[in-house]
């Protein structure tokens, strides 16, 4: 076949799907969120928004984007600097460091409720040490920050692996030769790092935390196994407008205001962590 | 090193106790990984009276009561048999459609190419198991819903970004030199490409289809808002987290998490290959 047309024909097949299951399906949303059976309404989104959940499951889930990502961030940084500096057994730590990677955020919430329900392993180990005469329910109304404190940690233990393989990745691709310059004028391995480091790793600190902002902001299955309704969020509100409610206009209204957020996000970060123009590593 | 300049005693001192503090730390951080999921297999492991009682023992009674309960629990195993299923679609359709793709990214340069890879990147950007709500509508339509057909079209958009990026990074480590000579040695274009570049990468390419087998495996939203009957198992175990008791959660869970783990190890090599190039 032609060599001009060869490459439309191969990226012929994703285009259409893509099209079809990712363009398409966007402008149904709007068009749902749009509309309530006549004609263009912003109906949908005054529901949504002045019911007496949406606040409260809109401040949870920023809140947990804003708690959970920079801590992963940071747990994420130190684990492939760690990583970096191994020789022996360096495959071994990075394959148990990337196990969650694998665990979907349902499984990581009941591993988690395991180990916070009322008979789990948390009371155990508390009334082996003797801090509790019996058992006590921890993720209750009551204890709204241990719910949070919950979630968080299952998020937390789920979804650094991701951050830690995009770093261990660019890490890899920064040339051995500034850290050896940088070392010959006596630079501090905490200065190699500052100056070195994370500078170069931009591209990867910029996919790392668009993927995991975006992630953060759908959270949902970890939530409703550990939390119920006790943590609303927005993902289980929309969730909740689908099938409880049975407001596939009000599902998709929420849906929208989701991705605008991730959208906003995406921007900023995007931004934030722009390689100047020119530079390579 | 700075550690020249001072004397050596305390230098060997401050080595060693960085030294101990790092190995540590990483024994730690292998803990914090381990012993949740090590919590969750002796709770499977366990009779369903022992999950439920207080305390909990630290090593499990090699009991298969759970296991047992979730394998007779009405619907269990239609559901975990519809993950396979949908995951195995998942897998194939997006290393189909996702490779040549791949190929066409990493051989040629062609006007939209930049377009191209723009839409694939932009993919990445949004929350895609969202626009499972609007497909819902547009699956009763055209008769795909409540099928494992539909969720795994939904399943292989999440995949294909990932499929398409994965084969390109594939196919730009292998020389076109290999292609080409292969030209001048009487293959055509296709055969060049079955003799030798498809051995080459094949293993790589399974490693990326069994990636695509997991998004789809753990994928929860999109799989609960578009199967009612047809329940794949995270879906089953979501619609029944309220009503269930302990023991089925967790083993269930288990289940869950069981072919991530042996998944993740046999495409563990190629992982950072994966995200190396993905992030240019």
């Amino acid at each position: 076949m032609n060599a001009r047309i060869l490459p439309y024909v191969l990226i012929l097949p994703v285009t259409i799907f893509l099209c079809l299951f990712f363009l398409y399906p966007f402008i149904l949303v709007a068009q749902l969120a749009f509309t309530t059976g006549a004609g263009f309404t912003l109906d949908n989104f005054r529901e949504v928004v002045s019911h007496w959940k949406f606040p409260i499951s809109m401040r949870n889930t920023l809140l947990l984007a804003g708690i959970v990502v920079p801590v992963q961030l940071a747990l994420a940084l130190l684990m492939a600097t760690m990583v970096t500096k191994m020789d022996k057994g360096r495959d071994m730590v990075l394959y148990v460091w990337t196990i969650p990677l694998g665990i979907s955020d349902l499984a990581a919430g009941l591993i988690w409720l395991a180990i916070f329900e009322q008979s789990g392993f948390l009371n155990t180990m508390m009334g082996a040490l003797g801090l509790v005469e019996r058992p006590v329910n921890l993720l209750t109304f009551q204890n709204p920050v241990l719910v949070f404190v919950a979630i968080a940690l299952a998020e937390i233990w789920r979804a650094t692996a991701i951050m830690l393989v995009i770093l261990v990745a660019g890490i890899g691709l920064i040339p051995k030769e500034y850290y050896e310059a940088a070392e010959v004028f006596g630079a501090s391995p905490w200065k190699r790092f500052v100056r070195i480091t994370l500078p170069l790793l931009r591209p990867s600190l910029q996919t790392a935390l668009v993927l995991r902002v975006i992630l953060a902001f759908e959270v949902f299955a970890v939530v409703q196994a550990l939390g119920g309704t006790l943590f609303p969020v927005l993902m289980g509100e929309t969730y909740a407008y689908q099938f409880d409610l049975l407001n596939s206009g009000a599902a998709a209204a929420m849906a929208l205001i989701i991705l605008v957020i991730s959208i906003a996000a995406t921007l900023v970060i995007l931004r934030v962590l722009r390689v100047p123009k020119g530079a390579t590593i | 090193m700075t550690d020249a300049t001072a004397t050596a005693a305390p230098a060997t001192d401050t080595r060693r106790a960085g030294r101990f503090l790092y190995l540590a730390g990483v024994v730690v951080l292998c803990a914090w990984v381990i012993v949740p999921i090590y919590f969750l297999l002796v709770n499977t492991l366990s009779s369903p009276d022992t999950v439920n009682s207080f305390p909990k023992p630290f090593i499990p009674d090699f009991d298969l009561g759970s296991l047992a309960f979730f394998a007779k629990f009405a619907g269990m195993l239609t559901a975990l048999k519809n993950s396979v299923i949908v995951a195995g679609m998942t897998m194939i359709l997006s290393i189909l459609i996702g490779a040549p793709a791949g190929y066409a990214l990493s051989r040629f340069d062609f006007a939209g190419k930049e377009l191209f890879r723009l839409l694939i990147l932009l993919t990445r950007a949004f929350p895609l198991p969202l626009l499972a709500l609007p497909l819902a509508v547009f699956f009763i339509r055209t008769g795909l819903d409540d099928t494992t057909f539909g969720l795994a079209l939904v399943h292989t958009t999440l995949a294909l970004p990932f499929a398409v990026l994965i084969t390109f990074s594939l196919f730009s480590g292998i020389p076109i030199e290999l292609e080409e000579a292969a030209w001048t040695l009487g293959c055509t274009r296709v055969t060049a490409f079955t003799k030798v570049v498809l051995p080459l990468i094949l293993p790589g390419i399974t490693a990326s289809a069994i990636f695509a087998f997991v998004i789809s495996w753990n994928e929860v939203f999109a799989a609960a808002v578009l199967t009612i009957e047809n329940r794949t198992l995270t879906a089953f175990l979501l619609q029944n987290l309220d009503t269930s008791p302990l023991h089925l959660k967790f083993a269930g869970g288990f289940i869950l998490v069981v072919p991530a783990l042996i998944f993740i190890f046999a495409v563990r090599k190629y992982l950072f290959a994966m995200w190396g190039i993905a992030n240019r």
